[in-house]
């Protein structure tokens, strides 16, 4: 059974809504994210699983009750805030042993419960600080600590990262997933930021205006994005628009204006003389110098397609990886990425080099919308 | 070893601003130590130095009246400190917290007494009991300091309010709503959460209601009676007659208590105001 059910759950802000018809299911001890740009409704919408916004219209189960009426401090879930919202006139194990003496949780108990979760965050020995003598990442190990000491149902995260520098959040990142492995406990999350959902979410849901757009796994949101707006947040993207030239069952052809016709190696299902959009990933592209020699053939395209020349226009070395921009002789710029796999390959091309970009059938994403 | 030269924002190593801040200081401040030093003056008249004594001290010290005037000065500081901190603390959260009818229209109202004249105040307080709330002077005290009290929480509580609603406006409002995602009732939210935040501004509030009280003459003269005498009305009753060294020995006293109030204020403030 799933843990938390939202269903047609709009927010009305006056005549605007924030959350427009979210229909969802979370299931038990899964990481899940609410993705989106800011303004997407995502953090309304975990205010409303933890209770400190009501739904204008819909339903919202947790542990297979109904949420409607009940106050936040009476549901099954506890929120890592954004702020943290650590009290700053207590020490860190009052700040943690807060809501189980709410609970009315003996003192002796409580302090066995309060050095388990300063152990399971790694504060052993600080729980006599001020939080102002805290970094900001031990802060952020006190909101944890906080919220879980409970031991709620579901752990609500409101971009729990986003105040660290960027090195902490990429190290927090594998501690909060193991963290999350080890309590065994539902985490929801919010987040405007794609690689933090994809590293730690076992299913994120992307949220655009207010709506629903994608609910899928991490790989298949980057593979297989069903909108051009999913495609375009998620990672970056050369979006090219084109025309479905034929259809068939097992192959597909769109002709478009700056790739020439594009043939992928799957049906698209869509209307013949239809505008589609090609969403080609920049890792997904091969790069070779281009010479005197003919160009590039791809095994698995027919001969001539998959391929277009253009001019290295910009590099950005990035140490692991190289970003190109390639200007094709139509005048678009494409974006190629190439890891440097060994420690001379970003000597491999240089600006205004000569270039072919090519690449599979089965590379592009087709969109329709 | 020489001393560099002043840098460009270095004001104060500079001479005309040096100068300044003596007369500035000069000021300030001669008046009152020529207060305290004449209460030590051996003389009846207040003008020419006679020598030292402090007479004037044991004397101001035994002055029955003078002591019940400032009895009642405390009294009513101290009743009044208590209900505006209270009071305004309350206006100052609901005004932050809640949109409501006639939000601006009470939000202006109640800063009202603080722009309004005090002899208005005054004289509006001496209608008020003598016409809508009649007080009989032959009560026990300190219930007929009453009509005192009542027009010096008026006139105080807007100025807790203001300093309280100022501190509520660096408060994080999710740290109220991880108190209530942590369990607490509303109740406990606001006694656990907002009411710490708060206390440096609820102490700064009742030193400011404290000493608005106890200084106050305007409006204190028009709601004394003759058996409610306060220090500062009794003091210009005292002045009315001369101006002896034995007032001087009095003012000098209470200038005493109000400087030790806001030392031990400042002292209680201080740790929260760092942490904050």
């Amino acid at each position: 059974m799933s843990i938390i059910t939202v269903e047609g759950v709009s927010k009305y802000f006056g005549p605007v809504a924030a959350v427009d018809d979210v229909t969802l299911s979370i299931e038990e001890g899964e990481f899940f994210a609410l993705l989106g740009p800011s303004g997407s409704g995502k953090t309304t919408l975990l205010r409303m699983l933890a209770g400190f916004e009501t739904p204008s219209t819909g339903r919202i189960t947790i542990d297979g009750t109904d949420m409607a009426g009940i106050a936040p401090n009476r549901r099954p879930v506890n929120t890592v805030f954004q702020s943290y919202a650590v009290f700053p006139h207590m020490s860190v194990a009052d700040n943690i042993g807060y809501g189980l003496k709410l609970d009315g949780i003996g003192r002796a108990e409580r302090a066995n419960r309060v050095n388990e979760m300063l152990a399971l965050v790694q504060l052993q020995g600080l729980g006599e600080r001020k939080p102002d003598q805290l970094s900001g990442g031990q802060r952020q190990r006190v909101a944890l600590a906080r919220a879980l000491a409970k031991r709620p149902r579901v752990l609500l995260l409101d971009e729990p990262l986003s105040a660290l520098d960027a090195k902490l959040r990429e190290a927090m990142r594998f501690e909060l997933a193991s963290l999350q492995h080890q309590v065994g406990i539902t985490f929801v999350m919010v987040t405007h930021d794609q690689d933090e959902a994809l590293a730690m979410a076992t299913r994120c849901a992307v949220m655009d205006r207010g709506r629903l757009v994608q609910l899928a796994t991490p790989s298949d949101l980057y593979e297989f994005p069903n909108s051009r707006f999913v495609a375009d947040f998620i990672g970056s993207v050369n979006m090219v628009e084109g025309v479905l030239k034929t259809d068939k069952p097992d192959e597909a052809l769109i002709s478009t204006q700056h790739l020439g016709d594009v043939y992928v190696d799957h049906a698209v299902l869509g209307n013949v003389g239809g505008t589609l959009w090609l969403a080609l990933r920049p890792e997904k592209i091969e790069m070779r110098p281009k010479g005197d020699g003919p160009p590039p053939q791809m095994e698995d395209a027919p001969a001539g397609l998959n391929t277009v020349a253009g001019r290295i226009d910009h590099i950005a070395y990035l140490g692991s990886e190289s970003v190109f921009e390639v200007e094709l002789e139509s005048g678009l710029k494409m974006r190629v990425i190439r890891p440097n796999l060994t420690r001379w390959d970003q000597e491999d091309f240089a600006e205004e080099q000569p270039v072919w970009l090519s690449w599979h059938a089965c590379a592009p994403a087709v969109l329709a919308g | 070893m020489r001393r560099a030269p002043p840098g460009p924002l270095e004001y104060l190593r500079r001479w005309p601003l040096r100068l300044w801040l003596l007369a500035v200081g000069l000021f300030l401040y001669v008046p009152l130590v020529a207060l305290v030093v004449f209460s030590f003056n051996d003389s009846k008249r207040n003008i020419i130095w006679q020598g030292f004594t402090t007479k004037w001290y044991a004397k101001a010290l035994t002055n029955e009246s003078l002591l019940a005037a400032f009895g009642n000065s405390l009294t009513i500081a101290a009743l009044s400190t208590i209900v505006s901190v209270v009071l305004g603390a309350l206006a100052a959260v609901a005004l932050w917290r809640f949109r409501f009818r006639g939000h601006t229209l009470f939000e202006g109202g109640m800063a009202l007494p603080i722009v309004v004249p005090e002899i208005c105040m005054g004289v509006a307080m001496l209608v008020f009991f003598a016409r809508i709330l009649p007080w009989p002077p032959e009560l026990p005290w300190p219930i007929n300091l009453g009509p005192i009290v009542i027009a010096h929480i008026a006139f105080t509580f807007p100025f807790v309010a203001v300093v309280v609603r100022a501190r509520l406006q660096s408060f994080d409002r999710s740290q109220e709503e991880a108190a209530r995602d942590l369990g607490a009732s509303d109740w406990a939210a606001f006694r656990d959460v907002l009411i710490p935040h708060l206390k440096p501004s609820l102490i700064a509030g009742a030193l400011l209601a404290f000493t608005l009280s106890l200084d106050d003459f305007v409006i204190t003269f028009f709601t004394a009676g003759p058996d409610t005498i306060t220090f500062p009305v009794k003091v210009y009753s005292m002045v009315r007659f001369s101006v002896t060294p034995e007032v001087n020995a009095a003012s000098t006293l209470l200038i005493v208590v109000t400087v030790a109030l806001t030392v031990i204020a400042l002292r209680f403030q201080k740790p929260q105001e760092l942490r904050a």
